[in-house]
């Protein structure tokens, strides 16, 4: 028998890093009054860390439901979703509400800023839950909104932005607390073209520089080609 | 960035609404604490009843008086440490709006039973030399602008024809509890008056008033001493002064139960008031919830967050009630008859409860609105159109 030191030391085995989000076979219906409504159908699908995917399909294909599933903001009726090692379908909701505010950055359609806070002060939000102090939660928040182009914004309120830079605040807030993903759900959907063309260069940069793993749900075809990958949707179900 | 200040702003986000719910708070809660006040003043005799302080009247009523005899009789139950006397002498001074109190009363025991009508040594001694002398509270001197030696006219209506006494003391109330209002004369003077006309009242009391040494022996001494006169001409009916004092006030006591109960549902008003605002800014504030929890905020932010900025209009309101109530209730007693309510004061118990009531009515008109926030999906809550 052949010594396994005979030929010299063997090389460590390199096993492929697992994907970052896992959905083994994911389905989710609504009821409505009687009716139950199937919005996905057996989804599978992986998604590698620093990848930045497209979901894209008509409305109604269950793009939107997908992604709040893997922000863990709803419940798949069946199947698993594990991201980053955890399986969401086992976390009671306060466990899932801090796995959110640890793992996930959100970008809004309509940008969702809070309009009584400054700019400053809305991408501070997601900070509270983390204990930092307020000094620390500040200059973080400084930097993010430095990140996003924003640093002389600090004090406006969101009615003082344009829509443009407000989606830049929000990036700040989705990113301010270094999130394991960032999902963004029609992130262009209520901007201009020159906005939107904005918006996307930074999730682009953030990709690239920071090695984001971002989800973006988008109609736009345009959108779309800034992700390094595009998965359709068709009546729940990928094609 | 705190969450306060994330409520503080919440709850001025519409100004004017949040200005009119804290407005009607500030005048529910000047309402309450008026009426508590009324209600306060009215049972203050009761309040500032001693423990150790048994009252006898006549059986049949207040209004008729008793034998002069009885008095060494009572002194000589056990358990009586010392017994005086008094009478109703009402009358007039100045005019028929002037209400205060006006007794006669035994000079000789009447401030060793009643402790609480603090007078200096000296006008005490003056006032028991003086047959005409009277000692007035504090309250009536300014009032009327009375010193010592002063002459006091009184026109006699249950004793008719005019009375004129000196001003012998000015007597301070120990608490605030304490009337500051009566004037008290000797009833030997009342006595003396009452011989020469050889009037039906000679030799005649109002009522006694016993100090007794524990109030446990309230109802053995009351007993014994009603068992005295038993079966007599003038029978007895002895009982502790809170208990007189509230029999006293029993013909009013519907009212002032209605203005009690009236004062609780002026709360559960604005409580309601308060509620719909609530109810109308979380329903407004339902995609911003749901914004909040896709960030990582639970439930009991969202809680917090509710009942904080419900909390914060309560406390604005309340605040600003009882500070209006300071000058309304000083208001009201200068618009009421003098002497209407000898003791008219805001009372630390009805501060307190005004701001119980302040901060219960936060919590609980925040708890629907709270309940829907917490419970609402988050999924539900960003498709929220309001």
């Amino acid at each position: 028998m052949r010594s396994p030191h005979a030929a010299g030391p063997i090389p460590p085995r390199v096993d492929p890093m697992p994907p970052l989000i896992e959905i083994q076979n994911v389905s989710k219906s609504y009821q409505r009054a009687n009716l139950e409504i199937p919005v996905l159908r057996n989804i599978s699908l992986d998604i590698d860390a620093g990848d930045f995917v497209a979901l894209m399909g008509p409305s109604g294909s269950g793009k939107t439901t997908l992604l709040n599933l893997i922000a863990g903001i709803d419940r798949p009726s069946a199947g698993r979703i594990v991201v980053a090692g955890t399986d969401l379908t086992e976390l009671n909701e306060s466990e899932l509400a801090a796995w959110r505010s640890r793992h996930v950055g959100f970008i809004f359609q309509f940008y969702n800023l809070i309009p009584v806070l400054t700019a400053l002060e809305n991408v501070e939000l997601p900070l509270l839950l983390t204990g930092l102090p307020k000094p620390e939660r500040r200059e973080h928040a400084r930097s993010a909104l430095t990140i996003v182009g924003l640093a002389d914004r600090l004090d406006h309120y969101p009615r003082q932005l344009s829509g443009g830079q407000e989606q830049r605040v929000a990036i700040a807030r989705a990113i301010v607390t270094d999130p394991t993903i960032l999902v963004a759900d029609e992130p262009t959907g209520d901007l201009d073209k020159n906005s939107a063309d904005e918006v996307l260069r930074l999730m682009n940069r953030l990709n690239r520089e920071i090695k984001k793993t971002i989800l973006m749900v988008t109609h736009d075809p345009h959108a779309a080609e800034r992700a390094r990958s595009i998965r359709r949707l068709d009546k729940g179900e990928l094609v | 960035m705190e969450l306060l200040k994330l409520m503080a702003r919440n709850a001025l986000r519409h100004k004017l609404r949040s200005l009119l719910t804290a407005v009607g708070i500030a005048v529910a809660v000047l309402a309450f604490m008026l009426l508590r006040t009324v209600v306060t003043a009215w049972h203050a005799g009761v309040e500032r009843s001693a423990a150790n302080r048994l009252i006898t009247r006549h059986a049949v009523s207040f209004v008729f008086p008793l034998p002069y005899a009885y008095r060494d009789r009572i002194a000589r139950v056990p358990g009586v440490e010392k017994v005086t006397y008094s009478v109703w002498f009402s009358g007039v001074y100045i005019d028929k709006n002037q209400f205060f109190a006006r007794m006669a009363v035994d000079a000789d025991t009447f401030f060793d039973v009643y402790p609480e009508f603090l007078v200096p040594a000296d006008q005490l001694a003056a006032f028991k030399r003086e047959r005409n002398a009277c000692i007035i509270g504090a309250e009536i001197a300014e009032r009327y602008h009375l010193k010592i030696g002063d002459v006091m006219p009184l026109e006699g209506d249950i004793f008719p024809g005019r009375w004129e006494f000196v001003v012998r003391g000015i007597y301070e109330p120990r608490d605030k509890a304490t009337d500051p209002t009566s004037m008290l004369f000797q009833w030997q003077y009342l006595e003396q008056q009452a011989r020469k006309e050889k009037s039906d009242r000679e030799g005649q009391v109002g009522w006694y008033v016993t100090r007794i040494d524990s109030p446990d022996n309230a109802a053995p001494i009351s007993e014994a001493i009603d068992a005295l006169f038993a079966n007599s001409r003038a029978e007895t009916k002895t009982e502790t002064e809170r208990a007189f004092h509230q029999n006293f006030l029993s013909s009013m006591g519907s009212v002032m139960t209605a203005m009690d109960v009236m004062s609780f549902v002026i709360i559960g008003i604005i409580l309601l008031v308060l509620a719909n605002t609530m109810i109308m800014s979380a329903r407004e504030r339902t995609h911003e919830y749901a914004v909040l929890k896709t960030l990582g905020f639970t439930g009991g932010h969202i809680l917090a967050l509710v009942a904080g900025e419900s909390l914060c209009l309560s406390i604005l309101g309340t605040a600003a009630g009882m500070a209006a109530t300071v000058p309304a209730v000083a208001g009201f007693k200068n618009a009421l008859p003098k002497g209407w309510f000898p003791v008219f004061y805001i009372e630390p118990k009805t501060v307190f409860f005004a701001v119980l009531a302040g901060v219960a009515i936060g919590l609980v008109a925040a708890l629907i609105p709270a309940r829907r926030a917490t419970s609402q999906k988050i999924v539900e809550g960003l498709r929220y159109i309001g």
